[in-house]
């Protein structure tokens, strides 16, 4: 897109995780697209606001349909269009600052209505747009320059909140692999139901975590980041709540439950009641 | 002694069967060949507290809630108390003998309906003796009840002919308590029955069947008085294979959610109330902004905050007018009759369809659940007009510059053609965000250049070379409407000019104001809304306002109206 218009001025920083969530987001939806012969067409692209919701303008090749709305509201407008065109490949993207603050009142509605959307979240633990605030999810006692005594809350556990309001679907990774991101995105635009993918996409400028989640093992510092044991259950809750109680970040897939979306259970109420024409209505009134 | 209308009141406590007995008045005259509206009060609260339900009967259409009370149903003391200064001279009380007792010699006469139910066998009948009773008094012919009661409880049940004896009888022995007491309050003209189909219908049913006529196929919405009504209709009537009907958790959701449905290509719509409205404004703001046909309905009630949810006023207007921050005014059509309510529905789909963008409905609690008797609308005749959607090869230009001269550009939808991003950060023509200044420039006058494309609401002109012209908005016209017939009964040189589009206001009515000498504006709020709107464009207007709760009476404005007259003159 970017190519295409010389005039559109946005740029991400070098070395931005996001960049390799947009190849990640490529390569999914140029799989799903070919699996599903799904034109790029039904695929629609919903933004939140933010240095990440930029990435509904960056994406490469054919410009996909999208919206790119107002903070903190992608989960509903993603519900309007879901709810009302079953038929679209519905994609969230944004970052914690637009989803788990102002925009957290929707992640349970969402997660109990189990609407088919997936969202891709580009967790960077700050606000990077409006130049380095805290976020929902910065550590306590980070200095920002919003914070610039140290910041007086806990953050946020994303994982904990999608697997206790009912997101049907939890995959957490990071911006580095691309490849194997995609494999994850690819699979939660294939569940049917509610699906997150939680990947630490670390800001450059504000809050560089590059070298804190792979560590650096040369020397011998252990990286926050681990890898899901292949063993690990992602059918059975508890499991998957005891494990991401390890400190850290899990890398692979936490959650997966098959279950009734919301379509299918309008669809039951369709079936049960039958339709009834404009003129049939109306003519209940007539005196 | 012949009478034009007559008003009826029922008054006592929420859950007594108040609304039922107005409205089973009201559909037994309306049977007869009369014209009705019923109005109710009550508080918010899911049982008790004072309430009221009235109707008034009468040979022409009724326009407003009338100025006084000729036969009040007082269901305990402190209704009584409360509602007895509402009777006109020689109007009767009937109350409640079973609750207390008043001393003897005044307008009214008690009775035991309770006691009376059940001698019928039917417990249940107790509001039809009171019915009966108030049929004597108006000498309202029993058999046209007795009518409306078969048609009632004819249910297909094995017990409808014993419900229905038990009814008549009530209705019986009510009448004749009522005619042992002595009084009456006169007869009302034979009615003209209407030669056409009509329906009994209250303004947010009719809100919600217009839309449904435009084609409406999308709805959520979130429960808040006075407009829950319209999402329980659509829960229960807007089903079908590509309909969808939806309770969300906040009115920021219902907004974004029919943003993404009006995106997707779907007629969507949503209602709420001022606090809603509140919600919404970022998101209409962005409807505006990413041109996404969409309808809000805001049934008002009192503001500011919580304010009075059950209770009458008209004060969103600059709210909706300007809900979100930036260069937005958001179109506005604001139906002043259960009637314009259906048409005007229907007009908001259409008008959302045309210039692709947010339309806003305005109506108001004491039109929102009051029942009206109007013709049966003609679907065939309702226009049904759908956005032009794109068609062509990749690559369109969906924000190119528009300035009202030829067709506007078509809106390419999912699944089609001509993928773009709807964007509400300022962009240039393909959707990609831009802070240069000729395209803040060129899409900012797209925007408001797309507001000439609105027109085809109903408004009203008459008189328009007096020397005072009366212009309400919205629910106020009823009222108005009475008082100003009344005034040029009484040879007043008044004239009338309504529209139901307050935005864009139509050429024909913008020119009538202008030309006026003096505008009043009858409006529910303070400020005096519309009237100042009216001034910031030069139109010599001043507000009648009122701001207790409830709605105008048509002698109260004939009385200020008089005032001004006679100040007016004096100039």
């Amino acid at each position: 897109m970017s190519k295409r218009n010389p005039e559109y001025d946005f740029v991400w920083c070098p070395g931005c995780g996001d960049f390799g969530v947009r190849r990640a987001l490529e390569f999914a939806l140029k799989d799903y697209i070919t699996e599903h012969e799904k034109p790029h067409s039904h695929n629609v692209i919903v933004a939140g606001i933010g240095c990440s919701g930029n990435m509904v303008h960056l994406i490469e090749g054919d410009q996909p349909f999208g919206i790119h709305g107002i903070h903190g509201r992608t989960l509903p407008i993603a519900l309007g269009i879901k709810s009302s065109r079953p038929d679209l490949n519905t994609v969230i993207v944004a970052g914690d600052g637009d989803f788990l603050s102002i925009g957290a009142e929707h992640i349970g509605p969402a997660a109990q209505r189990n609407l088919d959307v997936t969202c891709v979240i580009m967790d960077n633990g700050v606000y990077g747009l409006t130049k380095g605030q805290s976020s929902p999810t910065s550590d306590i006692g980070m200095i920002t320059t919003s914070t610039p005594h140290g910041k007086i809350e806990v953050p946020v556990s994303p994982l904990n909140h999608y697997l206790t309001v009912g997101v049907s679907y939890i995959a957490s990774y990071y911006s580095s692999k691309p490849k194997i991101l995609a494999k994850f995105i690819k699979e939660a635009m294939d569940h049917r139901g509610f699906s997150i993918v939680h990947v630490q996409s670390p800001c450059t400028t504000y809050n560089d975590t590059y070298d804190l989640l792979k560590g650096k093992p040369k020397e011998g510092i252990p990286g926050l980041a681990w890898d899901i044991p292949d063993d690990h259950d992602p059918n059975d809750l508890s499991s998957a709540l005891n494990l991401i109680q390890k400190p850290g970040i899990p890398l692979g897939l936490i959650y997966k439950m098959e279950g009734k979306t919301l379509e299918d259970r309008q669809q039951e109420i369709r079936n049960k009641v039958s339709e009834k024409t404009v003129e049939s209505t109306l003519s209940e009134y007539i005196i | 002694m012949q009478k034009k209308d007559f008003v009826i009141r029922f008054a006592g406590e929420g859950g007594q069967g108040l609304v039922t007995s107005a409205d089973a008045l009201a559909r037994a005259a309306t049977s007869a060949g009369y014209f009705t509206q019923t109005f109710s009060t009550f508080p918010s609260q899911i049982m008790g507290g004072p309430a009221s339900s009235q109707v008034r009967i009468s040979t022409s259409p009724v326009l407003s809630s009338g100025d006084g009370v000729d036969v009040l149903v007082a269901l305990n003391q402190y209704a009584y108390d409360h509602h007895e200064q509402d009777l006109v001279e020689n109007g009767v009380t009937i109350y409640n003998a079973e609750e207390y007792t008043l001393p003897d010699g005044g307008n009214y006469f008690g009775i035991k309906a309770d006691e009376i139910a059940k001698s019928t066998g039917n417990a249940r009948a107790a509001n039809m003796v009171t019915i009966g009773a108030v049929a004597n008094l108006i000498d309202f012919s029993l058999t046209e009840v007795d009518n409306f009661i078969k048609k009632r409880f004819n249910r297909g049940r094995d017990n409808d002919s014993e419900i229905i004896r038990a009814n008549i009888e009530s209705v019986r022995l009510g009448a004749e308590v009522a005619s042992q007491s002595g009084f009456s309050v006169g007869k009302l003209d034979n009615p003209v029955k209407p030669d056409y189909e009509q329906i009994m219908v209250t303004g947010n049913s009719a809100i919600s069947l217009g839309a449904l006529s435009a084609g409406l196929d999308y709805y959520v919405g979130y429960p808040i008085s006075p407009a829950t009504t319209i999402l329980v209709w659509m829960e229960n009537n807007l089903i079908g294979s590509n309909k969808f009907a939806y309770q969300v958790s906040s009115e920021i959701e219902s907004i974004n959610a029919i943003i993404g449905a009006g995106y997707a290509g779907k007629k969507a719509m949503t209602a709420t109330a001022g606090p809603g409205i509140a919600l919404m404004s970022e998101g209409l703001g962005l409807a505006w902004m990413a041109e996404i046909p969409l309808v809000v309905v805001d049934v008002q009630r009192g503001g500011p905050a919580t304010g009075l949810p059950t209770k009458s006023e008209q004060s969103d207007l600059f709210a909706c007018m300007h809900p979100a921050h930036g260069d937005v005014k958001i179109p506005i059509l604001a139906p002043g009759s259960v009637e314009e309510c259906f048409y005007a529905a229907a007009l908001a789909v259409n008008w959302a369809e045309r210039y692709q963008g947010p339309v806003i409905l305005m109506s108001e609690m004491a039109q929102a659940d009051r029942g009206e008797n109007i013709p049966k609308p003609n679907l065939d005749k309702i226009k049904v007009e759908s956005r032009n959607v794109y068609s062509g090869d990749n690559g369109f230009k969906r924000y190119q510059s528009w300035d009202g001269t030829n067709e506007l550009t078509p809106m390419p939808i999912p699944g089609g053609s001509g993928a773009y991003v709807a964007n509400g950060s300022e962009h240039d023509e393909i959707g990609d965000t831009t802070h240069l200044p000729i395209h803040h420039i060129r899409l900012t006058e797209r925007r408001f250049n797309k507001l000439k494309l609105l027109d085809g609401a109903h408004y009203e002109i008459e008189n328009e070379n007096s020397q005072l012209i009366i212009s309400p908005w919205g629910s106020s016209k009823g009222p108005s409407r009475e008082a100003y017939e009344r005034l040029l009964d009484d040879n007043y040189d008044i004239g009338w000019i309504y529209s139901v589009a307050l935005n864009p206001i139509p050429e024909e009515v913008f020119e009538a104001l202008k030309k006026s000498k003096c505008v009043l504006v009858p409006e529910l709020n303070y400020q005096g809304q519309w009237s100042s709107l009216l001034r910031q464009d030069g139109i010599k207007a001043q507000s009648v306002i009122k701001y207790d709760g409830t709605p105008f009476r048509p002698g109260e404005l004939i009385k200020e109206i008089t005032r001004i007259f006679d100040k007016e003159r004096k100039k």
